[in-house]
């Protein structure tokens, strides 16, 4: 008989019903990870107390940590679930407990709507604002230690783990957030997004900008690429300080 | 001014760069999708991407030579012009997505760096890390943004795509789509519809793809009367880690830094790898392929991975089937550029790559085959009519099909880092071919047809959430994955084709008996797996059925029984005659099979025929990587076989 994993699953079958729990038990796998539980439930959705019920609804997409689908709280944490080996929990804890993002509107089950994410993004015009996409020829160099620099922040997948851990970012203030926060800064390092250097500054000092960030760092704790984001949150500490000072002498 | 509209769905990097050059050129733009465009399966694509650079320039490349390449490593399978097109484009597509803010990586002296990947000879590959995908896609989810805040694109993110809206001319007018959270209909109409869907290989179970690669859009479309070409041809990627719920990639350019592929000589020997002396692993790659090493292209990598485990008895381990893939080495600053794949396999193996070297085994990976997709050829080019209407398109008017999803550019078998190159450069291409469609095309889109189109497809979402038979749709998905991943991988034979056909017929029928075990109204998951099921079990028609009447051994597709005998004699006299008798048969073989296959449903009653190739460009040739005989068939067939001077080699 192969060894059986207790999964607790916390459950709402609609954005505005009750939440309730259910709990499952299956055979653990051999390098069984949290969306392989997930998708042996779909295949089969009777709880431990040989109940039938629906099948538990979750993002998923790439499997591999590096599309930022499947964010979920698991055992009290937030991360993804792909990369999280029920082998791994089960040394946290005897079971496996799993909750949606707290932090986003709830869809069903472990579904959340992170559309907010997104919107940061355009608050802080994190893009390239080039003339147009004809040929303009090769554009300048970069060093590699600029690259080093800017690769790990562009690595960033918006998967949301950096808002769930954080305490100032909530349905009721408006705070960018983290990830936003250091996609500004990558687009303001990038020669090619210098040009919205200042507007990006702009947004930042805004209500909801970098001064709503209370300094935690739990951020970066629960970053699933380690991306260093207390250091961009300081720099943009920094510049919307200095930008604000130049602003001001300059009326 | 619905008309005027474009609906582009798939936001992977093929419907992004569409999206945002039609934006951009002021056309406003439905952006449809399953997941956020930013998670598209894009971003899983590691190595890099190819164009032609001023180092290789300097030892002697050039476009034609990457046009040489790649439709030599393809079997000569696809049409030529498409493919100078795009062999053209590359660097100016490479100094784009620079100018965009990808992080390429850098030589000391801050150019870009390349490496080396599959089938070439040349550092035509460009590369973030060992994310490039991730890279590339990012900056253009970020262009796309830049056009949503502007107000020129809409996005329907959570939203899947269940038909287009066609009129009684058959012209596509739209398309219905389902949000995925709301469950709602919608039913929106538009000047065109392109289809950026990606590649399905969900149908084989596991693969290197993501869960959203279930090649539905396709089927749909398919079903709908737009033809699908070239299914049998699914690529095999050498290097995968098997995983239970997926087999993840392991990019080529772990090869292309300088990792070896080797076994022990010894079957399943014990030792620890690293105690194993070089004198006992067998390096079969470096010494069956001493040119290209390897980095020999993927069809033959994965046939020898395939043949060591399977036939030699020599796999790593003995209940599995895996060889060695080894950059441990490697010195750390180039294991670094690795970094991004290193770590997956850290991740989900919890052993350290860097230290200990990788089990790997081959894995289903990109879908060569697809929609069948027009082009008008530049007769003073050779390649392509730039924003001519009809590139792109389906074989219905105003349906385009690009990226993965379409079956351009690849032919057999695709080159490594040829499919970022091929999926950008069509969304960017297709899109004022697009514009022109639509500017030519007035008339409102009537909305009892919009309204029409809405009605079925709810009716069908009803009938297949009212579906309560005792067959599990998730079983049924495993039995036909495990069937086409035994049958119709990397060794092919008509007895287990006929068999996987027959099985796929009982599917069919089995399938009408599923149950959907959900009754709910939010983001009801099972409905859209038992579609995504029945569009699956549409393509593995298409593909065991392609593969079944090809007799033929082309790139990707292996067919044992159907091999030409290589010429072996040491006798000089009769080794050319072998030769000659090579040659022969095999100029017999291109006759009557260097055709794409042409899948048509004609309402269920599937047809199939074939279409000829355009190979005005550069002749077809043996394509002889590492076969016995190469260099004699080589000569044999140049002295009395090649008629035609290539047009652009002069």
């Amino acid at each position: 008989m192969s060894k059986k994993v207790k999964v607790n699953i916390k459950r709402q079958d609609s954005p505005d019903s009750g939440a309730y729990w259910q709990s499952f038990e299956l055979p653990i796998e051999d390098g069984m990870n949290v969306t392989t539980v997930l998708l042996r439930i779909a295949a089969s959705p009777t709880t431990a107390d040989g109940e039938k019920v629906a099948p538990v609804a979750y993002d998923a997409c790439c499997l591999e940590e590096v599309c930022g689908a499947c964010s979920m709280r698991i055992n009290g944490k937030v991360r993804q679930a792909c990369s999280a080996l029920v082998e791994n929990l089960l040394k946290e804890e005897p079971e496996i407990t799993l909750e949606p993002m707290t932090k986003f509107p709830r869809v069903r089950d472990l579904v959340v709507d992170r559309r907010r994410l997104f919107e940061g993004l355009k608050r802080v015009k994190a893009w390239a604002p080039v003339d147009g996409y004809s040929p303009r020829g090769e554009p300048d160099r970069m060093s590699p230690s600029d690259q080093e620099d800017a690769y790990p922040l562009s690595r960033c997948m918006s998967c949301g783990c950096c808002m769930e851990a954080c305490p100032q970012f909530n349905d009721k203030d408006d705070f960018i957030g983290p990830h936003a926060v250091s996609q500004a800064i990558l687009f303001n390092t990038l020669p090619a997004g210098k040009p919205l250097e200042s507007e990006r500054l702009d947004a930042l000092a805004e209500a909801g900008g970098i001064a709503a960030c209370g300094n935690a760092q739990n951020c970066v704790k629960v970053c699933p690429k380690e991306i260093p984001l207390t250091v961009s949150i300081a720099k943009a500490g920094r510049a919307t300080t200095v930008h604000s000072i130049k602003r001001f002498l300059a009326r | 001014m619905a008309e005027k509209d474009v609906i582009v769905v798939g936001g992977g990097l093929a419907g992004l760069a569409c999206a945002m050059n039609l934006a951009a050129d002021g056309t406003h733009v439905h952006l449809v999708s399953l997941v956020p465009v930013k998670r598209s399966h894009s971003v899983c694509a590691q190595g890099g991407i190819n164009a032609v650079n001023d180092v290789t320039r300097a030892e002697g490349d050039s476009e034609y030579l990457h046009l040489d390449d790649t439709v030599y490593g393809g079997d000569f399978l696809q049409h030529q012009p498409p493919v100078k097109e795009m062999c053209d484009r590359a660097p100016g597509i490479i100094d784009l997505m620079d100018r965009l803010g990808v992080t390429f990586n850098r030589t000391p002296e801050g150019f870009r760096d390349q490496r080396r990947f599959g089938g070439t000879l040349y550092k035509r590959t460009a590369f973030a890390g060992a994310t490039t995908g991730q890279q590339l896609i990012y900056a253009l989810d970020e262009q796309v943004r830049r056009w949503e805040a502007e107000g020129n694109i809409t996005k329907y993110e959570y939203h899947d795509f269940l038909s287009p809206i066609l009129n009684d001319n058959g012209v596509c007018r739209g398309a219905v789509i389902q949000d995925l959270f709301t469950m709602e209909i919608k039913s929106i109409p538009a000047g065109a519809v392109v289809l950026a869907t990606g590649g399905n290989g969900l149908v084989f179970g596991r693969s290197t793809m993501s869960t959203i690669c279930t090649g539905s859009a396709s089927a749909r479309a398919f079903r709908d009367g737009v033809r699908y070409a070239n299914g049998e041809f699914m690529q095999v990627h050498p290097t995968a880690i098997p995983g239970t719920d997926k087999l993840r990639l392991m990019s080529e350019s772990a090869r292309g830094e300088g990792g070896r592929v080797w076994v022990p000589k010894t079957p399943q020997d014990t030792r620890d790898p690293k105690d194993i002396p070089a004198g006992e692993r067998y390096y079969f790659l470096e010494e069956r392929y001493p040119k290209y090493g390897n980095l020999v292209p993927r069809d033959i990598a994965t046939r020898e991975i395939f043949d060591v485990c399977v036939n030699q008895g020599l796999s790593v381990e003995k209940g599995r089937l895996c060889v060695y893939l080894d950059v441990t080495e490697l010195p750390p600053t180039t294991q670094q550029k690795l970094d991004g794949i290193l770590e997956i396999y850290e991740k989900f193996q919890g052993m350290n790559p860097r230290v200990v070297p990788m089990k790997i085994f081959p894995a289903i990976h990109y879908s060569m085959g697809g929609l069948w997709a027009d082009y008008v050829k530049n007769e003073s080019t050779g390649g392509l009519v730039e924003k001519a209407p009809k590139n792109h398109m389906t074989n219905v008017t105003g349906l385009y099909a690009i990226g993965e999803a379409d079956y351009q550019y690849h032919g057999a078998n695709r080159l490594g880092a040829n499919s970022l190159l091929s999926c950008i450069f069509t969304g960017l291409f297709v899109a004022p071919c697009v514009s022109n469609h639509v500017a030519a095309t007035a008339e409102a889109v009537p909305s009892s047809l919009v309204d029409a189109a809405k009605k079925k497809e709810t009716e069908r979402h009803n009938a297949v959430a009212k579906m309560n038979g005792s067959e599990n749709p998730r079983a049924l998905h495993d039995e036909l994955g495990d069937t086409m991943t035994r049958n119709v991988t990397v060794v092919r034979n008509n007895k287990a084709l006929a068999e996987t056909v027959a099985k796929v017929g009982e599917l069919r029928e089995r399938y009408k008996n599923v149950g959907s075990p959900d009754g709910g109204g939010w983001t009801n998951q099972s409905v859209t797996f038992v579609r995504a099921l029945d569009d699956m079990i549409t393509m593995a028609e298409v593909i065991a059925q392609g593969a079944l009447m090809r007799d033929e051994c082309r790139g990707a597709h292996f067919k044992p029984e159907f091999l030409i005998e290589s010429p072996d004699s040491d006798d000089p006299a009769t080794l050319r005659e072998q030769a000659v008798t090579w040659c022969t048969k095999f100029k017999e073989k291109n006759e009557k099979w260097l055709k794409s296959t042409i899948a048509d449903y004609n309402g269920g009653d599937v047809q199939y025929s074939y279409e000829e190739v355009d190979t005005t460009l550069v002749p077809p040739r043996p394509r002889t990587y590492g076969l016995k005989g190469a260099e004699i068939i080589e000569e044999v067939w140049r002295e009395q076989f090649l008629s035609k001077t290539p047009v652009g080699a002069a």
